[in-house]
């Protein structure tokens, strides 16, 4: 028998505001334990929570770009459960009536555009960190962590493969990045996702019982546990065992997942409405503030570009993959004015240097002005197209000026005719023999002397002024 | 609603308490008869009535997304009943 | 001891004109601590640097840095509200060792007033119980006859009035637990609209219902506490400004005019016959005054006690489930693992009651029963503020009694806890609603026991309630005889 997988996400990200989202405490990634912690975030006995209204705002925006319903009035849950990673022992969140529901995301598929529905957008606050202790064998907990705002984005279970999650997630990903609101570093935590996976033989109508995997940190260990996920359902299926109904944890380095011990009753959490939060009321008038300052998404660019700039598709869709290089690109075209250069540019070299030094857009130094100034030199015949490769190579870690570099070098061009002639000259008088050649009727002869002459000038003039000059000298 | 052992059990658990068996027996009829009490309220028909969680409408109270100063580590951690290393320190959590 | 008897407004008044000095009021009521605390046990922690503080506050009196007609007045705070490095025990083992690393915003509000906190004071376990019985650190007695309860929660707070042990002092009340021992110690006090004053570091029991409050020697102190008290905060999104004006400065004495509803539901079955007649003679002396007085039906009176409890439970479940032995509180020796390690402390840590709470809470929210218990008990919640929403269109203020009876004797009420609940009776709706609710003295048993009639307002309407008790205590005199007690 044949069967298909069923997956549902649930993608957790954390906001990048600068607050948590109940207390004025530091979300900055990275301190000393326990020092980004105030009597609110550890749960003291007495203190209350107030909503940074930043984490409502971006909720809303994430709502728009998904395409979801704003709920315009929403409230606050408690979930609770006891793990010591939750000082308050329960955790603030939204079950009953969250801010976003009924949206959508299209991704692209080897068999055309789809669309992943989105079930719920919903606002909580993260959990702390618990380090393993491994000299007492015991836990150490640090509630930095707690209280970072995070968005749960609930997706219907409309994957069939893998690939359609990563693409999935790439897009959530780019929507994050697009918006400012997060930077979904799947490595440090700041992108989290559980799959929830089921299967059924092809033609069933039917869900099979699913499990959730956790602890899932790249989008290689997602493509993996998935693999692995989906491969002992079946078996277990064949083998006439029944699916269990249970929360899973991915090894990778094992290459495996196991069945996370769940104390009795671990999935009681007894919701019910935050006392202590006031419910949340948004009016029409936000929303369309929100709208109006939406930036564009990647690929409402990428059809920008197609149809303002004339790029071929591919390279509108590579230059917008990351925001920051969709960003260097705009503002190079503004400031050379020169879209269809820039693109090359940044197709060919560019990325050729990002690949070779493994760096993200964001972390390249070099500026659009610089380029630009670099392409404006091309176009002035200050240099050539084979010297400005090079300058860029030279200056791309260092974002040196390109002009100051090129004169530094001594680079320029060398456009006196005077000058090329009396190199000409030399060169001919070096080499009797391919003068002769050529008079001779041997063609190839030429392109020696052409190729003599530039060795002579280090490249630096114009091959045609230099084939003009020759043949009028050789008459 | 019949409050039984199992019950009990199940509720202790969620609790985190432990029903010691002397006390059993006295739980059982107390929230026998609290319960038993409160489900006087499937007399009334509620039918069409929102529920309320709020008794009157705030809404709307949020903060400005600015940084305070956090506490001192030494504060955060100076009721823990045991720590380590600037942690609160419990029996092995992580799986 | 002439001093102990003033009132807190006349202390004040003393002070501010250097007739007494901030020292020498705060020794004399330690002095009254240390005579008659060890029977009455009001106090769970007495500040052992209070007379540096109270200098400390003379000081600021002397420079005029200090306005407030409560400064340099001694009092003291229920132990349920964070004072800064102070023992906070919320009346549990589990808190026995607890310092707060924060003030609450009240106790910033008093500092900055001027008074002197001298002490905390003894409460049930987590203000979960109606007579001061179920503190870790024993019973609070009653200050009339030291065999009966001074009621709960905020028994200490009642009491340590009525012993003259402070001026004033700050309880809370989530179910009656200010009003309730105030009938039962003879002494006035007044829980606010919900939202007036801010619950920032109050040790939540039930947080949709829980509210500070003031009690007092009479009326008038505690509109001058009320003022120091309420006020918007930042720190609590439920929190809600007062803008209706100075407490104290509305007491006119006039209630002429006024219209007051009494509930017939409130006088029926249950309730003694000497607190009903005490209450209904409360009503005529407030008619004689000029109030027109009037009975009417008020509905759904039979189930403000299962609305009460299962919401009040359920939060209390999730408030409580912080106590971990993790972070703060009691942490038992014997675990082996992380499950035991919450089991045995928690166990070990809350007292009979409040578990008791904490799983009548867990169960009406489990999964399965939250529609029957919980969201059927904010419905009703919603239809007794609808019931009191349109009594307050014919009536300015409701009357009543505050507690069935007068104060039990020890050890009579925690034997069958249903029974104690049903007491909450004519409390309880003010909380679920957010209303205010003031009781004062108005009369005695024939045990002579202090009985106390509750005055219930529209919201923010505290002024008016505290107008008709000042009013009431100009005509009459049971709060004057309080001070008396246990004399």
């Amino acid at each position: 028998m044949r069967y298909e997988m069923i997956i549902g996400l649930e993608v957790h990200v954390e906001l990048s505001t600068k607050t948590k989202i109940f207390c004025s405490c530091s979300t900055e990634f990275g301190g000393a334990p326990n020092t980004h912690c105030c009597p609110v975030c550890t749960g003291l006995p007495g203190v209350l929570p107030v909503l940074n209204e930043k984490v409502v705002d971006y909720a809303i925006r994430v709502g728009i770009a998904t395409n979801c319903e704003i709920t315009q009035y929403n409230k606050f849950d408690r979930k609770n459960y006891f793990y010591p990673d939750l000082p308050k022992a329960y955790q603030v969140s939204q079950l009953y009536l969250p801010i976003c529901r009924n949206g959508h995301v299209d991704i692209e598929t080897e068999n055309g555009e789809k669309s992943i529905g989105i079930h719920e957008i919903h606002m909580e606050e993260d959990a702390g960190k618990l380090i393993h202790d491994p000299h007492e064998d015991v836990t150490l907990c640090d509630y930095n962590r707690c209280g970072i705002p995070l968005l749960e984005i609930v997706s219907e279970p409309d994957f069939r493969s893998a690939d359609e999650v990563i693409a999935y997630l790439q897009k959530l990903k780019s929507i994050f990045e697009y918006l400012e609101i997060s930077d979904c570093k799947m490595q440090e935590g700041s992108m989290r996702c559980d799959v929830n996976l089921s299967v059924r033989p092809i033609g069933s109508d039917k869900f099979g019982t699913r499990t959730e995997t956790k602890n899932l940190n790249s989008f290689k260990a997602i493509a993996r546990a998935i693999a692995a996920e989906y491969e002992r359902q079946i078996e277990a299926i064949e083998d006439g065992e029944e699916i269990i109904q249970e929360t899973r944890r991915w090894d990778d380095n094992a290459g495996r997942g196991y069945a996370m011990r769940s104390k009795e009753n671990a999935n009681d959490y007894r919701y019910f409405p935050e006392p202590d939060l006031p419910p949340i009321e948004i009016s029409d008038k936000w929303i369309e503030r929100l709208k109006a300052e939406q930036p564009e998404l990647a690929h409402e660019k990428r059809e920008r570009y197609q149809k303002e700039y004339g790029l071929p598709e591919y390279d509108a869709r590579m230059i917008t993959e990351e925001k920051a290089m969709a960003d260097f690109f705009e503002k190079a075209v503004s400031v050379c004015g020169k879209p269809k250069e820039v693109s090359n540019w940044i197709m060919g070299d560019i990325f050729r240097l990002l690949k070779e030094k493994s760096i993200e857009a964001k972390q390249m130094v070099l500026t659009p002005e610089n380029l630009s100034k670099l392409i404006g030199l091309i176009d002035n015949g200050k240099i050539n197209r084979n010297t400005a490769k090079k300058v860029l190579e030279a200056i791309f870690d260092e974002n040196e000026d390109c002009g100051k570099y090129v004169k530094d070098n001594g680079l320029e061009m060398v456009n006196d005719e005077g000058a090329v002639e009396s190199v000409i000259a030399r060169v001919l008088e070096n080499n009797p023999q391919s003068v002769s050649d050529y008079k001779n009727g041997k063609q190839k002869a030429f392109g020696y002397i052409v190729g003599q002459c530039m060795k002579e000038l280090k490249g630096k003039a114009n091959p045609a002024t230099v084939n003009e000059l020759l043949r009028k000298t050789l008459g | 609603m019949i409050i039984d052992n199992s019950l009990i059990d199940y509720v202790a658990s969620l609790s985190r308490l432990k029903v010691q068996e002397s006390e059993r027996e006295r739980l059982i009829r107390d929230l026998g008869n609290i319960i038993g009490y409160i489900e006087m309220l499937n007399e009334l028909d509620v039918a069409g009535v929102e529920a309320m969680s709020h008794a009157f409408d705030v809404r709307n109270v949020f903060r400005e997304d600015t940084v305070e100063p956090s506490m001192d580590r030494e504060l955060v951690l100076q009721n823990a009943p045991a720590q380590k290393d600037g942690c609160f320190k419990v029996p092995k959590a992580v799986e | 001891m002439e001093i102990l008897r003033l009132s807190a407004l006349e202390l004040g008044n003393k002070i501010k004109k250097h007739e007494i000095g901030v020292r020498e009021a705060a020794q004399a009521v330690l002095d009254r601590i240390a005579e008659t605390d060890k029977i009455y046990n009001a106090y769970i922690t007495v500040f052992d640097d209070a007379l540096d503080y109270a200098d400390a506050i003379q000081k600021k009196i002397d420079a005029g840095e200090l306005s407030s007609p409560l400064a340099g007045v001694p009092m003291a705070i229920k132990d349920n509200i964070c004072v800064m490095n102070k023992k906070t025990t919320c009346g549990s083992k589990m808190l026995e060792n607890f310092l707060p690393p924060y003030n609450a915003t009240v106790v910033e509000k008093l500092n900055h007033a001027g008074a002197v906190i001298l002490g905390k004071l003894n409460m049930d376990e987590f203000a979960m119980g109606s007579t001061c019985e179920t503190s870790y650190f024993g019973a609070a007695k009653n200050p009339w006859d030291d065999s009966r309860v001074p009621g709960g929660s905020s028994g200490g707070s009642a009491a340590a009035v009525a012993l003259n042990e402070a001026y004033y002092t700050l309880g809370s009340d989530t179910g009656g637990s200010i009003r309730q021992p105030c009938s039962y110690c003879g002494v006035t006090g007044l829980k606010p609209t919900y939202g007036a004053v801010s619950r920032y570091g109050l040790v939540a029991y039930a947080s949709s219902l829980d509210q500070i409050g003031p009690i007092g020697k009479n009326a008038e102190d505690i509109a001058a506490v009320l003022d120091v008290i309420t006020g918007k905060d930042d720190r609590d999104s439920t929190s809600v400004s007062f803008d209706s004006g100075k407490a104290s400065a509305s007491l006119t004495g006039d209630i002429k005019g006024l219209k007051i509803g009494i509930p017939r539901e409130y006088f029926g079955n249950g309730l003694d016959g000497d607190v009903k007649e005490s209450v209904l003679n409360a009503a005529k002396t407030l008619r004689s005054l000029g109030a027109e007085i009037e009975e009417f039906n008020l509905p759904m009176v039979d189930y403000y006690i299962p609305a009460y409890y299962i919401i009040a439970a359920a939060e209390a479940g999730s408030n409580l489930s912080r106590y971990d032995g993790i972070k703060y509180g009691y942490r038992s020796e014997k675990f082996t693992d992380l499950y035991d390690l919450y089991l045995e402390s928690r166990s070990e840590g809350f007292g009979m009651e409040v578990k008791r709470r904490i799983m009548l809470g867990n169960f009406v929210l489990s999964s399965g029963y939250y529609d029957a218990y919980y969201k059927k008990a904010l419905q009703i919640k919603a239809l007794i503020k609808k019931a009191y929403d349109e009594a307050f269109l014919k009536y300015d203020m409701i009357l009543g009694p505050t507690a069935p009876t007068t104060a039990p004797k020890l050890g009579e009420s925690l034997s069958d806890p249903l029974k104690m609940y049903l007491t909450d009776i004519y409390t309880v709706s003010v909380n679920l609603t957010g209303l205010p609710g003031l009781v004062a003295p108005c009369g005695f048993g024939s045990n002579g026991m202090p009985i106390g009639v509750q005055f219930i307002g529209r919201h923010f309407e505290e002024n008016r309630l505290l107008n008709a008790a000042y009013a009431f205590q100009q005509a009459t005199d049971f709060h004057n005889r309080v001070k008396g007690a246990a004399e």
